[in-house]
């Protein structure tokens, strides 16, 4: 069982969703990186996501463009972030998602990718602009290693197009709340309830929801019915605006309000 | 007549199978997007080869190609070209003839009749140039369809013209100020609008790029390029011709060109990219020159990357090349060296630019000026009786003023 597997059977006799804050890596440079993400485990949260900075990501909004602009200028590559988690699980073992955009991935090479996140302690990988289509080669690669491939659906995704994500994604399924790039408003909560149950029936994996998610009572709201809810920009907002000195203690206080919220949720 | 067809081409000369079913052409193209925009690519991609069977739908092109666009263009037999370059017969296709001036509306006009086919009430675009935000607007003007048209600042104000022509013509101009503020990041903005209103809004992509079933569609629809050009050419000359050049920033002027001719394997084709201020410099967008294979807006192809696999920043004179990746389709036949491809610098196409004005009184596009900069070169080298075919991809007013800048700047100096 992968250590994001065990993650979610742990919170399912719990009887709480999990807790997945999104910070970008580099963002302002590594080594405050590793501090947030320190505050945040210790803040109490169940997985955490590191962004690839990408010079071109098509799927986020302003908020995470910027923060991979600034983790670009310091200089950021994959390797680095490798090496960052390698440190990092010295201190913890939570759970660390790789979002990458393909081309970072494809360029240190796939196998090489695969490599370094074994030897490092990543456990799994979030690729936006990477569909089951277009995946073969990189699932190949994966294959027998325990690291998951998370896959991304959305509001537009049709009913046998969710099961071939269901199929294809391991560890959890993360559904796009809304039709829209990172940082958007949430959509209605009812119809998100509506459309989370949907995508629960479809696929048996846990369904972590993503995108929009602004606060520590929007969190709630929508961990009373998701298995998992991803908080990114709200993170990285106020990450940029704490600055280098007081990025580590913001960001733990922020997970500290989400989580204790969230586990009120249920 | 000298036509020579042959038959039994290799496989990479039977470009009716090209792409595959799932967007690819060897290696390169398919589909590398957010699933949120998934199923609208599926559902255009359905749309599409449903119409394209349609009697009715291909009567409606045809007609808006002839009445609205100005079709068939011109091949002028450019006397004066030829003479002062010594060389070959020098032919031009007037696609700087066209509506709003520039082919880019012959793939505009196709894709607003698919938006209206599918109920789409708005559309988007992004442009570099301006030519394909003019050529969307033109059509959403004339289908009554919303647009907003996305353009980086740095362009905005190298083609201050074009901007406001968009505007004249009912369409937004929404300014992209991230990145290199030139075309690639106008793209990844119309492609975040368009995951946001995907139910509602048709992206109408410029170029030849981008996910399936894009550069195949639009290939379709810029390919009546080179099937006017080959019949015209067969009439005036009796042959094919010996050679083809056209400029590459996506590439759909040059395949729009070169694809009907891709199985006359007497027929070599030039595509001609940008050298900006000389490939040494790292100042331009060669793609073929310095670029390696990988995953860029929607598509797998040849691009401009650092080793880390982030997006290079290009530089040409002219907006419309200045671009970091290629079409997938182009990446495709360079391999199979069916196609050539060069570059010339941005000073070869100001001079290119104001020959063509001198010897012929056409003042090309400086996108198109990349193309008769390589011919300029090359003439000298090939015999006299040869035939050769440049593709005026646009016109140069928009280029007027900042053509002014640089040549009268210089002449300052």
């Amino acid at each position: 069982m992968s250590r994001i597997q065990a993650a979610f059977e742990r919170l399912k006799r719990e009887g709480r969703p999990a807790f997945i804050p999104y910070v970008m890596a580099g963002d302002p440079d590594l080594s405050t990186t590793r501090q947030i993400v320190l505050a945040l485990a210790r803040g109490g949260a169940d997985l955490v996501e590191l962004g690839v900075p990408f010079s071109d990501p098509l799927a986020d909004g302003p908020v995470i463009q910027r923060a991979a602009a600034r983790a670009l200028e310091s200089g950021t590559t994959i390797a680095g972030i490798f090496r960052l988690v390698r440190d990092l699980r010295r201190e913890t073992q939570v759970p660390i998602v790789l979002m990458t955009y393909y081309n970072p991935v494809l360029q240190h090479g796939l196998d090489r990718t695969v490599r370094d996140a074994r030897r490092s302690g990543v456990d799994g990988f979030i690729i936006p602009d990477l569909t089951p289509e277009e995946a073969g080669p990189w699932r190949k690669t994966l294959r027998g290693t325990g690291i998951d491939f998370i896959c991304l659906a959305a509001p537009t995704t049709p009913p046998d197009r969710l099961k071939t994500l269901g199929r294809v994604s391991s560890g959890f399924l993360y559904y796009v709340s809304l039709t829209g790039v990172t940082g958007a408003s949430l959509a209605d909560e009812s119809e998100l309830r509506r459309q989370v149950g949907r995508v629960r029936r479809a696929v048996s994996l846990p369904v972590a929801v993503g995108f929009g998610i602004k606060s520590a009572q929007q969190a709630a709201q929508v961990g009373a019915f998701a298995d998992g809810v991803i908080v990114g920009s709200a993170l990285v907002s106020r990450i940029e605006s704490a600055g280098r000195n007081k990025a580590a203690a913001s960001a733990g206080r922020f997970a500290r309000a989400v989580s204790s919220n969230l586990r009120a949720s249920r | 007549m000298g036509e020579s067809v042959n038959r039994k081409s290799r496989s990479f000369l039977s470009p009716k199978h090209l792409p595959d079913a799932s967007g690819h052409f060897g290696p390169y193209g398919g589909r590398f997007v957010p699933e949120t925009l998934v199923p609208a690519l599926m559902e255009l991609d359905r749309e599409y080869a449903k119409a394209r069977r349609e009697k009715s739908f291909r009567r409606e092109l045809a007609f808006l190609l002839r009445e609205f666009v100005g079709r068939p263009t011109p091949l002028y037999f450019a006397e004066r070209l030829t003479r002062e370059l010594g060389g070959p017969k020098i032919y031009l296709k007037r696609e700087d003839l066209c509506h709003t001036g520039a082919h880019k509306i012959n793939n505009t006009i196709g894709q607003a009749l698919l938006a209206r086919r599918m109920g789409k009430r708005r559309v988007i675009a992004e442009t570099g140039a301006g030519q394909h935000g003019v050529a969307t607007a033109a059509v959403a003007a004339r289908f009554g369809l919303a647009c907003d048209v996305y353009m980086g600042t740095e362009d905005m104000s190298r083609q201050a013209l074009n901007v406001f022509r968009m505007r004249l013509l009912g369409a937004r101009v929404v300014p992209v100020d991230i990145g290199s503020r030139t075309l690639k990041d106008a793209i990844s903005e119309a492609m975040r609008d368009w995951t946001a209103n995907v139910r509602t809004t048709h992206y109408i992509l410029g170029s030849v790029l981008g996910p399936h079933p894009y550069p195949m569609m639009v290939r379709d629809f810029q390919k009546v390029i080179g099937i006017e050009a080959r019949r015209q050419i067969l009439k005036a000359e009796g042959r094919l011709p010996d050679l083809l050049v056209a400029c590459v920033g996506g590439g759909s002027n040059a395949m729009g060109l070169f694809f009907p001719f891709l199985r006359d394997r007497s027929v070599k084709m030039i595509g001609v990219e940008a050298g900006g201020l000389g490939i040494k410099t790292g100042k331009h967008a060669a793609r073929f020159a310095a670029g390696r294979i990988g995953a860029f807006q929607g598509t797998m192809t040849v691009l401009l990357q650092d080793r880390e696999g982030q997006v290079k920043v290009t530089h040409s004179v002219s907006a419309g090349l200045d671009y970091s990746a290629v079409g997938p389709e182009h990446a495709y036949y360079r391999d199979a060296r069916r196609i050539e491809y060069t570059s010339v610098t941005d000073s070869d196409a100001l001079e290119a630019f104001q020959l063509l004005s001198q010897t012929e009184g056409i003042m090309p596009a400086l996108e198109s000026a990349h193309a008769v900069a390589q011919i300029r070169k090359l003439a000298p080298r090939l015999p006299r009786k040869s035939v050769v075919i440049v593709n005026l991809s646009g016109r140069g007013d928009k280029d007027v003023q900042q053509a002014a800048e640089i040549l009268e700047g210089k002449n300052a100096r």
